[in-house]
């Protein structure tokens, strides 16, 4: 070819070669998989061959009888994502403005870290009922810690001499925490936000588990009771795909908002 | 150290004595871990003296002021403001009026060499440009004392030249009283009407020296031989404390 193609068409296609050896492997293991099933003549109800899944997850896509339930299972993930972590960030903030808070709060907030979610999940369902709110506060608690834990790393990880630059101008603590602190802390922040809407799902899943007549968990339990293991199977994927949809939102966002580290990383060969 | 202002003499760091006329470029110069960088924190009420006082324009230093600009050693510059972000934000901080230092800020940013990169970002440049970018941001507020802490040193030799050149040419155009601080001998000779040599650990003045060379001066002035006196005269000095001041 003697002209260049087009920067965008590069784009996508350095992707598609990039994704050809991911989409390779699974093809390869599928193939395995779906062989292994019918030559040792596997039961469904104990391991479903990969067609038995995608017959039962496109049957659920195109009967729509995923989407209101994963409408829900996506709104507590949301919602208690977003709460948990402006709970985390507000803790972290706190901490690093008023240290006194790092001694007083922070103990007790690794302490609360260290009980097992799905041992508070049904206390949860006792304490808020049956509905969506005892999952979003299930979904807050775990997205919490990861958002807290980077933010005072980020807020806390200045430069003396960016301090000095604003030192010599008399900045106060309020001016360094706007044109500094805070700033400085984002990227820290979005490492923690990403690590917190993966858990955001899996707690969702948790409190749905622990006591709920909706949403993917929900169903989840449903198919296996049945047996249905190629449904539950089904309902896998769709947890996959509503995490990795939210990952990459945020990811979107991120580069949006920190642009300065991502411009870093294009320096990189 | 002494500084004048309005014909106002003032003492300050005790028994480090000298002074620097309104509008005149001084260098110090002086070994490494002469204490030059702690002189220059000290003055700019970065940092407290543990014994002794410090005064500069008839006021003791008691805390950060915003009549001294500062120039680090590095640039530091924040990465997620542009370039004319960068230089605005004294401006931000001391709260002084947006929209009249914004042109100012553009005009020093073309006086520094850097019109058209107000919009970059400061990842975007060169060490020698960060550098140019940190020195608009020293001038943007209008403080009458301007204090470079070695701030070429990170660049190669033939850069570190051309922003001598510059340095002079934006302190000619400012009008600034400049306190630059240094451990290239001759880059002090180059810039300065007055040096200061200071000695190794503990930090003391062992002389200060007039360089009365006419301006503007031109990088061939180095190989003139009163230029070379004065170099050689100031690594006696130097020389004579056991170490070297070295080439550069």
């Amino acid at each position: 070819m003697s002209e260049l193609p087009p920067r965008e068409g590069g784009k996508i296609h350095r992707a598609i070669s990039r994704a050809r050896l991911p989409v390779l492997v699974l093809c390869l293991v599928l193939g395995i998989w779906e062989g292994l099933i019918r030559g040792l003549e596997v039961p469904g109800y104990v391991v479903p061959a990969p067609s038995a899944v995608a017959q039962a997850f496109f049957a659920g896509v195109f009967s729509g009888a995923y989407f209101p339930d994963l409408a829900i299972t996506t709104l507590e993930t949301v919602v208690g994502f977003a709460l948990g972590s402006l709970i985390g960030l507000a803790i972290g903030i706190a901490i690093v403005v008023f240290p006194a808070c790092e001694r007083i709060v922070y103990p007790y907030v690794v302490a609360i870290q260290t009980i097992p979610k799905v041992a508070i999940a049904p206390l949860m369902v006792v304490w808020f009922g049956f509905g969506m709110t005892s999952k979003v506060i299930v979904v807050a608690l775990v997205a919490l810690f990861p958002v807290l834990v980077n933010a005072i790393a980020g807020l806390k990880a200045v430069d003396q001499d960016r301090l000095d630059l604003l030192g010599a101008l008399s900045a106060t603590r309020w001016q360094v925490f706007r044109y500094l602190r805070f700033p400085n802390a984002l990227p820290f922040i979005f490492a923690g936000l990403n690590t917190a809407i993966v858990l955001s799902v899996i707690g969702a899943i948790v409190g749905e588990f622990v006591g709920s007549n909706k949403g993917i968990g929900f169903r989840i339990l449903q198919a296996n009771y049945q047996l249905d293991i190629a449904g539950a199977f089904a309902l896998f994927a769709v947890l996959s795909i509503l995490g990795v949809t939210l990952h990459a939102i945020l990811r979107f966002v991120e580069r949006r908002t920190v642009f300065w580290t991502a411009a870093q990383e294009t320096h990189r060969p | 150290m002494v500084f004048t202002r309005g014909g106002r003499a003032v003492h300050a760091l005790d028994r480090i004595g000298f002074e620097v006329a309104d509008g005149a470029f001084v260098a110090i110069v002086g070994p490494s871990g002469c204490g030059k960088s702690t002189l220059l924190k000290l003055v700019a009420g970065l940092r407290q003296p543990t014994k002794g006082r410090i005064t500069l324009y008839g006021r003791p230093v008691q805390g950060p002021r915003a009549d001294v600009g500062i120039v680090f050693q590095s640039p530091v510059l924040l990465p997620w403001r542009t370039v004319i972000g960068n230089v605005m934000l004294p401006i931000d901080v001391l709260g002084l009026d947006r929209p009249s230092h914004r042109t100012k800020a553009r005009e020093l940013l073309a006086l520094v060499g850097l019109a058209g990169f107000e919009e970059a970002y400061p990842q975007e440049l060169s060490g020698g440009m960060q550098q140019r970018a940190a020195i608009a941001r020293a001038l943007v507020y209008d403080a009458p004392l301007l204090m470079m802490d070695e701030p070429f040193g990170a660049l190669d030799a033939m850069t570190r030249e051309q922003m001598n050149l510059e340095v002079q040419r934006i302190w000619s155009a400012s009008g600034k009283t400049v306190v630059f601080i240094t451990h290239s001998i001759p880059e002090a000779v180059f810039l300065a009407d007055r040096i200061v040599v200071m000695s190794p650990r503990p930090g003391r003045v062992l002389s200060i020296i007039d360089n009365a060379a006419p301006r503007p001066r031109g990088l061939d002035d180095m190989s003139l031989p009163e230029f070379n006196r004065l170099v050689r005269e100031i690594r006696q000095l130097l020389g004579s404390q056991g170490e070297a001041g070295g080439p550069h």
